[in-house]
């Protein structure tokens, strides 16, 4: 598949959203609401549960499945409120020294008059900001499109996996496109160029992981409960300091 | 034979040696490089002002009050004693290979005499020392690649190590596209420097400058203890045509404007330009570790 190819890919109807993710990988999911401020923004979904035995505080993005679902998860794209739900979850998580695991899947935060109004960039800086720090572990997976900045508000995290078929940008290709070379036509051609596949984003250090495909079977959720599980195991043990000063340097090295 | 004095003297090259017409200086099409300039056109009426007058007035339209953008060393200038640059050399190249962009790096090189968009430091504010940064919106509108965000998180770094304030000009339209992931890693290695700092008890003053957007607004710009705007500068996560364009409606009148964001709650205070400097030493004076200080 050309990087365009994966671009498609990465948007297809019918693949597993974060709340399909969440279902098969934690169990006895507690979903929480609202930011404790304005809203509970439904593109963002967050709770509590358990990973292979362990308490874990699980956050998505999510798209939604069928039209009416994708409209109430505003397909997607979070409002400021989302990132606050996010980060009053990973506060409440680091507090009870539980591990914070996100799955990430959006074409971007959402831009519009309500979300600059409430501050959509003070919400994904504070965002960054917090988790970058959080004295507990966090991983995030991006399962379909990690979309700029609205995506990087929850992967400021210890490790970032990528599943196969998604896409990890500054930008979308369309906008790009269209902003470099004023031309949308040129999709194919910015898709290539900006290095977003899982193999260019493993080559940059941007991820550490890729999850192979193939099918989204049971057997493929059960493999990531697994890994994901080992990959917090082996955390838990690393005190909390040198555990954000090991973040700090994975993304220091950019 | 008749003397043609009309051939004689504007006759055609015979040769290349000769010259072509086409090379001969044209001083109404080519005008020699005057080292400074002397008048030029406000952007915002159109009025012809004094280059001088506009320099004397901290580049404010005298005839409509426009705040001209200033460079990051006229910033600093306005703002800032002593200063002493620190980073100079820091520079990266094009790490995706992105088409075009090693020649759209050399073009703006040259042109600004800078090596990227951003220029940091220390220096003093009203005679209290801080670490600095100021952005260059001739470096594809302070945008945010490799070397802006480095420059930008070893200016933290170093203050957080020397005890320093920050004080950060922040003007830019977001990421730089051309560096792809890096430029949006960028966002995370500068939000990490910022708050390590904040967590070593240092002031971190954020100047939001015209225009201030994208992912350089919703990091850094958005990170700092005070956060001040400039009067009339555009600050947003997205911009306001990528806005107009996915909502299919046009934007009220002075939507995205400081003023707006003080009043929705996000900046502390609007400060005029000729204002910033006594702001900016004033803030750093109550926030100085020496309780004696008095204003």
């Amino acid at each position: 598949m050309n990087a365009y190819e994966i671009v498609l890919k990465s948007r297809e109807k019918g693949r597993p959203t974060a709340v399909k993710y969440i279902s098969n990988i934690v169990e006895g999911f507690i979903e929480l609401h609202g930011d404790r401020r304005f809203a509970d923004d439904r593109a963002v979904v967050g709770g509590v549960g358990f990973l292979a035995g362990k308490p874990v505080t699980v956050i998505g993005i999510e798209k939604g499945e069928d039209t009416n679902d994708k409209i109430a998860h505003n397909f997607g794209c979070a409002h400021p409120e989302g990132y606050r739900k996010a980060i009053r979850l990973m506060k409440e998580a680091e507090k009870f020294r539980r591990p914070v695991l996100c799955f990430v899947d959006t074409s971007g935060a959402y831009c519009g008059i309500g979300a600059e109004e409430r501050g959509q960039s003070e919400a994904i800086a504070s965002s960054i900001s917090e988790m970058i720090r959080l004295k507990t572990p966090a991983l995030s997976v991006v399962i379909g499109e990690g979309g700029s900045g609205g995506a990087l508000g929850l992967c400021a995290a210890d490790e970032v996996w990528i599943t196969e078929t998604s896409t990890y940008s500054v930008i979308s290709p369309e906008g790009c496109a269209s902003i470099l070379w004023k031309d949308s036509a040129k999709v194919a051609e910015a898709s290539e160029c900006l290095k977003l596949t899982a193999q260019d984003l493993i080559a940059l250090g941007a991820v550490d992981k890729i999850i192979p495909e193939q099918e989204f079977s049971e057997a493929f959720f059960s493999g990531l409960r697994e890994e994901i599980a080992r990959f917090f195991e082996a955390k838990r043990a690393i005190p909390a300091d040198v555990l954000v000063e090991e973040r700090y340097r994975r993304f220091r090295k950019f | 034979m008749k003397f043609d004095l009309k051939k004689f003297f504007f006759r055609k090259p015979k040769n290349e040696l000769e010259g072509a017409e086409d090379a001969a200086p044209q001083p109404a099409e080519q005008p020699q490089p005057i080292p400074e300039k002397l008048a030029e056109k406000c952007e915002k009426c159109g009025q012809i002002v004094l280059s001088a007058d506009l320099e004397e007035n901290f580049g404010i339209c005298p005839k409509c009050g426009h705040y001209k953008k200033l460079t990051p060393r006229a910033r600093i200038a306005m703002c800032a004693e002593d200063f002493c640059e620190l980073f100079a050399d820091e520079e990266s190249g094009n790490v995706l290979g992105f088409p075009g962009y090693d020649k759209k790096l050399a073009d703006l090189r040259e042109k600004t005499g800078e090596k990227d968009g951003v220029v940091c430091g220390t220096a003093a504010i009203g005679g209290m020392p801080c670490a600095l940064f100021a952005m260059d919106y001739r470096f594809q509108m302070g945008s945010m690649g490799h070397t802006v965000g480095e420059k930008i998180t070893k200016t933290f770094e170093y203050a957080t190590e020397h005890g320093l304030p920050v004080v950060g000009f922040v003007l830019s339209g977001g990421a730089r596209m051309q560096e792809g992931i890096v430029s949006l890693m960028q966002m995370a290695k500068t939000s990490a420097a910022v708050a390590k700092h904040g967590e070593a008890g240092l002031l971190y003053i954020a100047v939001l400058l015209d225009p201030t957007t994208g992912g350089v607004s919703a990091s850094f710009a958005f990170e700092a203890d005070i956060i001040v705007a400039e009067k009339g500068a555009l600050i947003g996560f997205a911009g306001p045509r990528v806005i107009e364009q996915t909502i299919r409606q046009t934007l009220p009148e002075g939507f995205q404007r400081a003023e707006f964001l003080q009043e929705k709650g996000f900046v502390d205070r609007i400060v005029e330009r000729k204002e910033m400097k006594d702001l900016l030493g004033a803030l750093l004076k109550v926030h100085s570790p020496a309780a004696e200080v008095q204003p």
